[in-house]
């Protein structure tokens, strides 16, 4: 490996084949030259993800400003209304929120099931050497490459009453109506466009197990079945569960193919970005706010509880004493080389 | 995720920029006494409107253009997609802007713009608006005050197979909707309607729902809103509306598939044989009639005003008319801009490129436009007798409830009573809350 030639190289030489010992602590030079070398990037993350969230929750105590019923003007300030927003949501909107959130759950766990079992059916047909492998891989990506809204718009022709998916199964089903065939096309195009997704990190996870494992296993006599449950999926998981957590996390604030497939405002696959979307296209900044705080939370949640109890290795560490344990001899046995 | 509701700006105490304009106005009505309202300023300015298809923006604009050139108009194109637009218009709005001048607003918006004041007040005597057909330019009031000039209407024609309706020996097209049905019962006996069905419009749940459903109350009578915003759904006359359309899907006379139907799917529908009757625009009537093979009856439909219940039904209205943004620049500009745009001349060269419904009572009658455009005549009938539809600046939210109401309605998931009775609840909330 290249990278052991910079610093890591003499440090590393120097130390003794005994037990790894701390890094020296940083001086308190190093350390402010290390916070500018980091400012730009929290300056960025300041003006992007921190200031926007905090607005939206400033938003989000605001009413709508009413109708001066004298000028037939709208006022012009918005009045503060503290939690009011919230406890529309789960007071008079209530029975909208709650069919909202669980269209948006019901949808994120049946698509992230399905594309997950596809996904990893794909990466494994792409693995294997054959003829025309280049083509079979490029061809299964071909949906993710294509924008959502493209493929809304595709799927709802073959969706139409007189489309495609009717003449195949021969049935008469107006799919964009409301009712669970609604929820059904949802889940297919939205299947069809992001397994190949989850297909392909699992597939660059798949290129990393060494031959010589599975070689082993065989001569241990393990079918194929044993190889894929006791060596395949524990050394994919790292991989498997960034992919499963992304897709969970993009699935949470699904919008743009229930919004195009099936329509706006039906009561089916009416996501929770819908809702805050169409709060905010009639102009009403603070429920729309509101909605939008209270879909970041779930998803911030559900994204904790993915990296709490699954371990989800999406910082690229397994937490600072482990990686230096993984890291450093390592690091001295190619040095040693 | 998030910034897609965040304000570009913060409205709080931001001085408004028209003020001149709004000491001008008062209470509704008020606005002939005291100052009028002052626009001023001259050089560039902007005209934005939504994607033009045709090409025939930017000519208008070169002939604007090379009349002014020190007050050159620019055209800003917005996407195709109506909401889209809106929500543009919107923000520009917001931020108070100056990028925007002159606007192109959806008929249905006129209310909400003008009482966010995010478009300013129209001197009326500088426009001819006598010279306009009357329900047109209902649609750019708010309060009895002129927010938009009208530039271009829209109104719905029945479209008609008049073949067919020979061959069951039927002289006239249906003016009632039991009319209609007698006649579709005729058609249906000759051996070429086989699998025809008889009647359908826009049904999917979307503006187009809110559309057919006014036509319907309309037709039989009644309002879905007075002038003052007050809904008046739950009468006898709108459930007679509304139970045209729900009894249609129950007997067949509209196609079940129709629910899914927006104006490219009914026009498929009757274009390709599987309907006697179609609710549509006029910008159907060349497609329908290109003899290209694309279209199976491009002779043999002709357009009628739409049936009602005792008689001839009404329209809504569509279209598009022209506001000047409030926090615009050079407004003396964008005045004599408006004047320009909305003139008959450009009307008739804009009607000579692609189908639409003039402002002008004059064109109508104009023997080259109606050879071009055979159904004019119909339409200015189908104008004549509509009725805006709700003017109330929460639009938005009078829409979905409606869409969410009559939608429940006609898919049998509730009956049309309780469906008016919930919608009246909703949209009286609705006007009270706010």
């Amino acid at each position: 490996m290249v990278t052991t030639q910079n610093q890591a190289a003499p440090r590393a030489l120097a130390l003794p084949a005994k037990p790894p010992r701390r890094r020296p602590r940083a001086t308190s030079g190093t350390g402010r030259l290390a916070a500018l070398l980091v400012s730009p990037t929290l300056l960025v993350l300041v003006v992007v993800v921190l200031y926007p969230t905090l607005v939206a929750l400033k938003d989000s105590l605001y009413g709508t400003p009413g109708l001066n019923p004298k000028t037939g003007f709208v006022n012009d300030t918005d009045p503060f209304v503290g939690l009011q927003n919230y406890g529309a949501i789960f007071g008079a909107a209530g029975a909208r929120f709650w069919n909202a959130f669980w269209n948006t759950t019901f949808l994120t766990v049946t698509t992230v099931a399905l594309e997950t079992v596809i996904g990893i059916a794909m990466a494994l047909i792409m693995h294997r050497a054959f003829q025309g492998r280049a083509l079979v891989r490029a061809s299964i990506l071909v949906p993710w490459a294509i924008p959502t809204a493209v493929s809304g718009l595709l799927w709802r022709w073959i969706f139409n009453s007189n489309g495609v998916a009717n003449a195949l199964t021969g049935q008469h089903i107006l799919w964009t109506t409301e009712g669970f065939h609604a929820k059904l096309a949802v889940i297919i195009a939205d299947v069809w466009k992001t397994a190949p997704f989850i297909g392909l990190l699992v597939l660059a996870g798949l290129q990393v197990i060494s031959k010589e494992v599975y070689e082993a296993a065989r001569i241990d006599g393990a079918g194929a079945l044993r190889q894929f449950w006791n060596i395949t999926l524990p050394l994919v998981k790292p991989a498997l569960l960034v992919a499963v957590l992304f897709r969970t996390l993009d699935a949470l604030r699904m919008f743009d193919l229930p919004y195009i497939l099936i329509g706006a405002k039906k009561t089916s696959v009416e996501t929770l970005s819908m809702l805050a979307q169409d709060q905010a296209a009639n102009v009403r900044f603070g429920p729309a706010a509101a909605y939008a705080v209270i879909l970041f939370v779930y998803v911030f949640l559900i994204a904790l509880a993915f990296v709490r109890l699954l371990g989800a290795d999406v910082l690229g560490d397994d937490g600072p004493a482990r990686t230096r344990r993984w890291w450093l001899p390592r690091r001295r046995t190619e040095v040693a080389a | 995720m998030k910034s897609r509701t965040i304000r570009a700006l913060q409205s709080g105490g931001a001085a408004f920029v028209g003020l001149a304009a709004l000491a001008a106005c008062g209470p509704a009505g008020a606005a002939k006494a005291g100052g009028r309202p002052t626009f001023e300023g001259r050089g560039p300015i902007t005209y934005v409107a939504g994607k033009d298809a045709s090409g025939s923006v930017q000519e208008m604009l070169d002939r604007w253009n090379e009349r002014h050139p020190s007050e050159k108009v620019t055209f800003v194109q917005l996407p195709t997609d109506p909401d889209a637009q809106r929500q543009q218009m919107i923000q520009n709005a917001q931020t108070k802007s100056d990028a925007y001048t002159v606007l192109a607003l959806d008929a249905v918006w006129t209310s909400e713009f003008a009482a966010h004041r995010w478009i300013d007040r129209l001197p009326e005597d500088r426009y001819p608006l006598s010279q306009m057909l009357k329900p047109i330019v209902e649609t750019g009031k708010y309060r009895g005050g002129l927010y938009a000039l009208p530039f271009s209407s829209d109104g719905g024609m029945l479209y008609y197979r008049t073949d067919l309706l020979k061959k069951a020996r039927i002289g006239q097209p249906p003016a009632t909707w039991a009319e209609m049905k007698a006649d579709c019962a005729k058609v249906k006996k000759l051996p070429e309607a086989r699998g025809m069905s008889c009647y359908a419009g826009q049904f999917q749940k979307y503006e187009g729902l809110t559309v057919n459903f006014a036509e319907a109350v309309n037709s039989a009578g009644g309002v879905v809103t007075d002038a003052k915003g007050t809904p008046h759904v739950e009468t006898p006359q709108a459930k007679r509306g509304l139970d045209f359309l729900v009894n249609s899907f129950k007997d067949g006379t509209i196609p079940k598939d129709a629910v899914t139907y927006q104006e490219e799917d009914g026009r498929r529908a009757f274009q390709t044989g599987k309907l006697i009757f179609l609710r549509n625009w006029p910008y159907a009537y060349p497609l329908m009639a290109k003899k290209d093979g694309s279209s199976k009856v491009a002779d043999r439909f002709r357009t009628a005003p739409l049936p009602g219940l005792d008689g001839p039904g009404a329209s809504s209205l569509g279209g598009h008319n022209l506001a000047l943004s409030a926090s615009a620049e050079n407004k003396a500009t964008a005045i004599d801009f408006m004047k320009f745009l909305s003139s008959q001349e450009i009307q008739r060269f804009t009607l000579s490129r692609a189908p639409g419904a003039p402002t002008y009572e004059a064109l109508y009658k104009d023997p080259k436009l109606i050879k071009q455009y055979p159904y004019l005549p119909t339409l200015k009938q189908s104008i004549l007798h509509a009725v805006p539809r709700p003017r109330v600046f929460q639009y938005g939210d009078v829409t979905a409830a409606i869409q969410q109401q009559v939608y429940a309605a006609i898919t049998g998931s509730t009956s049309s009573a309780q469906a008016l009775k919930d919608l009246q609840q909703t949209l009286r909330q609705q006007s009270a809350g706010e």
